[in-house]
């Protein structure tokens, strides 16, 4: 059974349909890539699997349940999944520790010290635990981005949505960020990233997806999306985006 | 992003058609819900002030309908006199508020002097007790013999003016202040000068982020201009008070409550709208 299922979703804003009926599943412990150009669904559709956005026809199954269904419990289900934002989004008031905390704590009501040490060891495992008291606007993008990571996964949730997250970094800082997001692949994590990054898809991708507006028009593995691409849109994007 | 055009030809499935049925009836259920709360509220508040013990001598000197109807008549026209103080304050405010702004956010040593002025007017006007104001502005001004003789509504009209100034001039300038100070550098690296930035870039900005709170500001100022009774101006407080010593029924006070309330509701409820438009504004859609 696969972890997240997505059965003929659609999004409409006013008369314009973002969404225009999307099938989709992801395995678990399998990281799929969404490709496409902005405007094409992909930070949409992320939404709609966090319950930011509201569909407006079609479901999404997390685990087997009907997340759509309007009696779920939309927090219950969030914390569930953990998402990482283009612009990082960390709370400018709280220090690096109490970022990557609050909602172990808070929401998920573990202990003040379970949590700070659970934290400690992962920002020290990436190299950041000199970090941990510091304030978001003292670290660079690359770390805050790290940071904003170890926040969504701390309580490891069971599916994770990456959206974009290297596109508001410098060139210098966005291996440190791959490098993360590939040993997460590794420890076994359920990943669905929105991604510029074409080479980072390829290596780091069980499955691409390349999306069209609004609509799934390819996909398969790596290799044969980017090698092989069957539809001319997929190749006019690809063209566009390697040869830069 | 290409304009796609949507497909006239998609019909809600069963399924959405379902979760629709299912949120009108939650939503009808809310509404029914606050509605029944609502009147077993009411009913429990009406019904243990209609059987207080005091409710009879209450009801006759509160609530006396002949006695309000008898001075409705002067309490509306002493409401024009407020009407029309608030009018010109409301534009004194806006002027002296501004120049409070900008005064206290001029920079270099040269506008020291300056600077120091406009803290200290609005640590002055912030401090004292608007009452104290109107009868230092009211009585004392006048004593200086300077002045033709003025109705005492002008120098009410002053007094409030002079106070509001310097809470307007504080929420102005926290709105300027808020303005990201790339702004400022991407207005001075396009030649715009210092005052050219602040009236066409920061200015502009900084408004809209208060406006709700200026707007607290007005509907605050649009009850105290009932103050300038003090001074002895008939407004509708000094009306009523009139028609109160008159009778010695307080029905009159609760009629002129009335009518200020009446007078502020308009404005609360677009302060309301506007606040909650902003909210909507800045944050991206969504439905957290």
């Amino acid at each position: 059974m696969s972890l997240l299922e997505l059965r003929g979703v659609r999004k409409r804003f006013g008369t314009h349909d973002v969404l225009q009926g999307v099938d989709l599943s992801v395995a678990k412990d399998e990281v799929v890539a969404l490709l496409g150009a902005s405007g094409s669904g992909k930070s949409t559709l992320l939404r709609a699997i966090n319950l930011v956005e509201r569909v407006d026809d079609g479901q999404i199954l997390l685990a087997g349940e009907d997340i759509t269904d309007p009696r779920i419990k939309a927090d219950a289900v969030r914390s569930r999944i953990g998402v990482v934002f283009q612009q990082f989004n960390l709370f400018p008031h709280l220090s690096v520790i109490d970022n990557v905390t609050l909602a172990a704590v808070k929401v998920h009501g573990w202990s003040r010290e379970e949590a700070r040490a659970k934290a400690s060891g992962l920002l020290s495992g990436i190299g950041l635990g000199d970090k941990v008291g510091q304030y978001p606007d003292r670290l660079s993008g690359g770390q805050q981005q790290r940071v904003a990571i170890v926040r969504a996964i701390l309580t490891e949730p069971e599916l994770l949505l990456l959206d974009e997250i290297t596109s508001a970094l410098d060139p210098m800082l966005v291996g440190e960020v791959l490098d993360l997001v590939r040993s997460l692949k590794d420890t076994g994590s359920t990943i669905l990233m929105a991604t510029h990054e074409m080479g980072f898809a390829r290596s780091v991708a069980d499955r691409v997806v390349f999306m069209y507006q609004g609509r799934i028009l390819e996909e398969g593995t790596p290799e044969q999306i980017f090698d092989n691409p069957r539809e001319t849109q997929t190749q006019e994007f690809l063209a566009r985006v390697t040869h830069r | 992003m290409s304009g796609r055009v949507a497909e006239a030809t998609w019909e809600p499935s069963a399924l959405e058609r379902n979760r629709r049925v299912f949120r009108a009836r939650a939503s009808r259920r809310s509404v029914a819900v606050a509605f029944i709360s609502t009147i077993v509220l009411a009913a429990v508040v009406s019904f243990s002030v209609v059987n207080s013990p005091g409710w009879d001598a209450v009801k006759d000197t509160f609530f006396n309908v002949d006695v309000g109807a008898k001075a409705f008549p002067r309490i509306l026209e002493g409401l024009w006199l407020n009407l029309r103080v608030l009018f010109f304050s409301a534009i004194g405010v806006a002027l002296l508020g501004s120049l409070l702004a900008i005064m206290r956010s001029l920079r270099g040593p040269v506008f020291f002097p300056i600077r120091a002025l406009a803290t200290g007017y609005t640590d002055l006007f912030r401090g004292m007790p608007l009452i104290i104001v109107l009868y230092l502005v009211g009585y004392g001004i006048p004593a200086l013999g300077l002045f033709p003789r003025l109705p005492a509504a002008v120098w009410g009209t002053i007094a409030i003016t002079v106070t509001y100034a310097a809470y307007v001039g504080e929420v102005i300038r926290a709105g300027m202040e808020a303005v990201h100070p790339s702004q400022r550098i991407a207005a001075r690296s396009l030649g715009l000068s210092h005052g050219q930035t602040l009236r066409l870039v920061v200015i502009p900005q900084g408004i809209r982020k208060v406006i709700p709170a200026l707007m607290n500001d007005f509907v605050s100022m649009q009850k105290d201009v009932g103050l300038i009774s003090v001074l002895g101006a008939v407004d509708a407080v000094r009306g009523a008070q009139i028609s109160v010593a008159q009778t010695f029924n307080f029905t009159p006070y609760v009629v002129a409550a009335l009518l200020f309330v009446l007078l502020a509701l308009p404005m609360i409820r677009l302060t309301d709208y506007l606040s909650a438009r902003l909210a909507r504004r800045e944050q991206n859609s969504g439905t957290v």
